[in-house]
């Protein structure tokens, strides 16, 4: 289509500090360069920088909104809008409890208030040693396996409360 | 050809993964290896069988036989007793709850017997990964047949006639949305596929296209040539991995045989079909909504009409059909209307895919004609009742549906009926619960999903949900009164009047059916009623009546 845009062309620094090295900011401008269109890109964009940063901190939203040629304010509706997008760090492991409707009639809450006890954070919290995020997610698609924890990609199904201890402490060494 | 004298099918759904089935498949191959077998038994991954609480599954092809819950360590005994010997491996037998027989058949198990698979046709049989297998099944032969033999409008008649209704939840009539975005006038018209499942407990379209990705982008590139569109697009949750990578496989290997791209099956027709990702929002299942976040926005719903068909993607007109539906298409093509209006009831033809889920003792994906009673889903194929319990009510629909309670079990469910005893078809989740359910709990969970979900662009949905749900936590937490009840209820006719999109316009729907149906247990958590004299002698009966309380 003719009405499509090419990506900006013009040069944007880079706010590189300890956390946000800048060989991944190059990874992300590789790819905004060699995109065919910008137009509506916004999305999969974001995709691959939670995908290279791990999340989307303020200064990666704002380096995208100048490379793109919008406004970050634009960018940071995009990134509240939806849950698979997240502002913080995650832990080194990410506990994923699945909180759809048929893990929820066979326990999945009282599950994730255990985890919240034995961890001590809240959903989308990053324990203080920095080894784990608990999430409550949407369906997993497990639902034979109800009630189903998911550490990373590893899925635990019909897991019971006397688990838990077990399937963290595999993951504290 | 091979000399291939069995087939190993191993699931390789995503709950079947979950149970480890891939280290299955893996100790089947080496173990074949070490016997010197594999030149007569091959190992192929397949798509959900949907017998989902029984994973991971195996089935052994010509001699059908079904084995259940099969571990890594379960792959020597397969091999050795089956494949070497030729015996059955009984223990790994289905056994059928209530009589304790052990069953060898698919087609002999409970949870089969009444079924019919339409959309899932091939969901099992196949490996999604390999065209060659799609089409020996007579794949693609409906797309050669639509462009080599039909014109459009025969294409969209075929459809229309078939009464094939929108699988997504609204039931709109297939064939009449095709005919309204062929009429645009317009150089550019899009396709897309609608693959945002959201409805948490539903996962039918992810098996699809994690089984059968072909028989989604087949019907696209019907549809596409029936509306006059060459640009197709699916729009898929990034959160389900195993679905997109088949799926981008499947559109390689479609290119690569010139299935999509230029002059398909040297007529005049080009065609070929783009990835989205979704971002995780439920709101995107809507149409507007949808076409919204593909053009890389916040996927917030607008104002219709205009209807997508009319301005759609980028403004131009664009239609947009969910998963299932695709998946109806190629069979509707080949087998013609008349086949496929002969299977339902009288305004749902075809099946409907349910994924069967919470106190259930068959958790997993079945396929039924429409006009299937509640009561042989619930308790013939789905086994009934999880660990003995009583049977309290199910949830159709999802958060936007309704509870149904024994009295309504044997309604023949179809798009209309659902709709008259307070719940909806929706996307297909069916979600069983029993005696031990409080339902006040139930609906306080889905109007916690809603609150969530809600995209926040109208004040009903974004303010309306927020006080639904904090007027729930006060009845559950046992602060509230009466008036909170009144309260509740008057609000939820309010939100689902104002609100601008189907997500909120449906949200209060789990409380509306569960006030009606199970009222004792609003009643429970009131603090000005006097239990002690059983929930029958309230004089609440008459309070009910005063406060208008009554659906």
């Amino acid at each position: 289509m003719k009405s499509l845009t090419k990506p900006q062309a013009i040069s944007v620094t880079k706010p590189v500090s300890e956390e946000l090295p800048k060989e991944k900011f190059d990874e992300l401008e590789e790819f905004i360069d060699n995109m065919e269109t910008t137009k509506g890109a916004l999305i999969e964009i974001l995709h691959k920088a939670q995908n290279i940063f791990g999340y989307l901190p303020r200064d990666v939203q704002l380096y995208i909104a100048r490379k793109l040629g919008i406004p970050g304010a634009e960018v940071f509706g995009v990134v509240s809008f939806y849950s698979y997008f997240t502002t913080k760090p995650n832990g080194k492991h990410t506990i994923s409890v699945c909180m759809g409707t048929a893990c929820f009639v066979r326990g999945a809450d009282k599950i994730i208030e255990r985890l919240k006890e034995k961890l001590e954070v809240e959903s989308n919290e990053i324990t203080e040693d920095g080894l784990f995020t608990l999430k409550d997610v949407r369906c997993v698609g497990a639902c034979g396996l109800a009630p189903v924890v998911m550490v990373d990609d590893k899925v635990f199904g019909r897991v019971k409360e006397e688990d838990l201890d077990d399937i963290i402490e595999a993951y504290r060494s | 050809m091979s000399k291939t004298r069995t087939n190993i099918m191993v699931c390789g759904g995503t709950g079947c993964l979950a149970s480890d089935s891939e280290k299955v498949a893996k100790n089947l191959e080496l173990i074949i290896k070490a016997r010197g077998y594999e030149e007569e038994a091959k190992v192929i991954q397949t798509g959900c069988f949907g017998f989902c609480e029984q994973g991971p599954i195996v089935k052994i092809e010509p001699d059908n036989v079904f084995y259940v819950r099969v571990g890594p360590k379960d792959a020597k005994d397969i091999v050795d007793e089956h494949i070497v010997k030729g015996r059955k491996v009984e223990r790994l037998l289905y056994k059928e709850p209530h009589h304790n027989k052990k069953i060898g058949k698919q087609e002999d198990m409970e949870f089969y017997k009444k079924q019919l698979r339409i959309a899932l046709r091939n969901c099992g049989l196949i490996n999604p990964e390999d065209i060659y297998e799609y089409i020996a099944l007579g794949g693609y032969e409906a797309l050669g047949k639509a462009l080599t033999q039909m014109s459009r409008d025969e294409v969209v008649k075929e459809v229309k006639e078939s009464g094939l209704r929108g699988r997504g939840g609204g039931g709109f009539p297939t064939g009449v949305k095709w005919e309204i975005t062929k009429s645009q006038e317009s150089e550019v018209k899009f396709i897309i596929c609608n693959a945002d499942e959201g409805d948490p407990g539903a996962f039918m379209d992810r098996s699809i296209l994690e089984g059968d990705p072909h028989s989604v982008i087949e019907a696209m590139a019907i549809g596409g040539y029936a509306i006059g569109a060459d640009k197709g697009i699916v729009y898929i949750r990034a959160e389900y991995p195993l679905a997109i990578s088949r799926l981008k496989t499947a559109i390689k290997q479609s290119r690569e045989l010139g299935l999509l791209g230029k002059n398909i099956f040297d007529s005049d027709f080009s065609f070929d079909i783009d990835i989205k990702f979704g971002a995780g929002a439920f709101v995107c299942g809507e149409e507007t909504a949808l076409i919204n976040s593909c053009e890389g926005k916040r996927g917030e719903p607008d104002f219709k009409p205009p209807f997508p068909a009319q301005e759609g993607y980028w403004g131009h007109p664009t239609n947009v059909n969910n998963v299932e539906t695709f998946a109806n298409i190629p069979p509707i093509i080949t087998k013609g209307s008349e086949w496929f209006s002969s299977i339902g009831t009288e305004k749902s033809k075809g099946t409907k895919v349910f994924a069967l889920a919470g106190k259930i003792n068959n958790v997993g994906l079945v396929e039924v004609p429409m006009g299937t009673t509640l009561r042989e889903i619930i308790f013939d194929i789905g086994g009934g009742i999880q660990g003995g319990k009583k049977f309290k009510a199910v949830q159709t629909g999802g958060p936007s549906g309704g509870v149904i309670t024994e009295e309504y079990l044997d309604t023949p469910i179809d798009y209309d009926s659902l709709l008259s005893i307070g719940s909806m078809m929706g996307s297909g989740g069916m979600i069983v619960m029993d005696e031990t359910d409080n339902m006040v709990n139930i609906a306080k969970f889905y109007l916690e999903f809603t609150m969530d979900e809600a995209c926040g662009k109208c004040a009903a949905g974004r303010i309306g949900t927020k006080r639904l749900y904090e007027i729930l936590n006060k009845i559950t937490s046992g602060k509230a009164t009466m008036a909170d009840l009144d309260a509740l209820k008057q609000l939820s006719y309010m939100v689902k009047g104002s609100s601008l999109c189907g997500l909120c316009q449906t949200a209060p729907n789990p409380i509306i059916s569960t006030m009606k149906h199970f009222w004792d247990e609003y009643l429970a958590f009131i603090k000005d009623v006097d239990h002690s004299q059983g929930e029958g002698e309230y004089d609440g009966a008459k309070n009910k009546d005063n406060l208008m309380l009554k659906a």
